[in-house]
């Protein structure tokens, strides 16, 4: 009567703020509801579980659409950050922090308090053995929580039988 | 509680498809302890019971059920030792055994 568990891995190849977060709020989900998880961090995705990028995450205004003043409470209604502006020095900066916020009033945690609650939940987090390979990190580089670097055809025996969210 | 204790109580139980409480209301200890035992946790403890409280409590006031984080910020349980308490899926085992519905929030 032993009900096989359902599997599901993410891949996370994206290092900006706002792509950090799909993977890991579907993974905590998927904790929750008794889900196997497991998730791979390649190219930008690594910076997700790197030591000295995690906390420091960005969002850039520049090329991003869905980003509309409005966000900020001003009437501007559809119109976006204008090009022009988000090269100011500090835009990025300022976007980012007023993404965190955003964040945080939805009660996310910042990605480093998130990764340890995956972590503790049984999600098993691992760093991409090429990006490693690619970026000069070892594994003192990565979180504690992601200390093992694998390639991907490890990743892909791993992860057999489960299903494979790519973001 | 006897497995037959718990089978009797559950046979009598108004639940939904999922096998939420379908009225909070009727909500008892005797209940939760059938519930959990559906559930695949034989014995609630102390650590079980804070939790179990706090949902209700949660619950009543803002009228949605705890998400996780909530629970472990509330409670100060870790998240270890929540996902050890209700293996396989606290989210909605909590929610069953708390006779609180569904958990709203996403994390």
């Amino acid at each position: 009567m032993a009900e096989e568990t359902r599997k599901m891995a993410f891949i996370c190849s994206k290092g900006n703020l706002d792509m950090a977060y799909p993977a890991l709020i579907m993974s905590w989900a998927a904790l929750g509801n008794g889900v196997d998880v497991t998730i791979f961090f390649t190219f930008w995705g690594l910076d997700l579980i790197t030591k000295k990028r995690v906390d420091k995450l960005e969002l850039s205004p520049i090329g991003n659409t869905s980003m509309k003043m409005s966000m900020m409470g001003l009437p501007t209604g559809n119109l976006g950050i204008p090009n022009w502006m988000a090269i100011i020095p500090g835009m990025t900066a300022f976007t980012s922090w007023f993404m965190k916020r955003k964040i945080a009033e939805v009660e996310a945690p910042p990605v480093r308090e998130f990764m340890e609650m995956l972590s503790d939940a049984g999600a098993k987090l691992y760093g991409c053995k090429m990006t490693a390979d690619m970026m000069n990190l070892s594994p003192d580089d990565l979180i504690e929580e992601a200390q093992e670097i694998v390639t991907a055809s490890e990743f892909i025996d791993m992860t057999e039988g489960a299903q494979v969210v790519f973001i | 509680m006897s497995t037959q204790t718990a089978t009797t109580i559950l046979e009598s139980l108004a639940l939904d498809e999922e096998g939420f409480l379908l009225d909070p209301q009727t909500w008892t200890r005797e209940i939760a302890q059938a519930l959990a035992q559906a559930e695949g946790i034989s014995e609630l403890t102390e650590a079980h019971w804070k939790i179990i409280e706090f949902s209700r409590e949660s619950a009543t006031e803002s009228g949605a059920s705890p998400t996780l984080r909530q629970i472990t910020k509330g409670t100060g349980i870790s998240t270890k030792e929540l996902f050890a308490l209700f293996p396989k899926g606290p989210a909605k085992k909590v929610a069953k055994i708390a006779g609180v519905g569904k958990p709203e929030g996403c994390i």
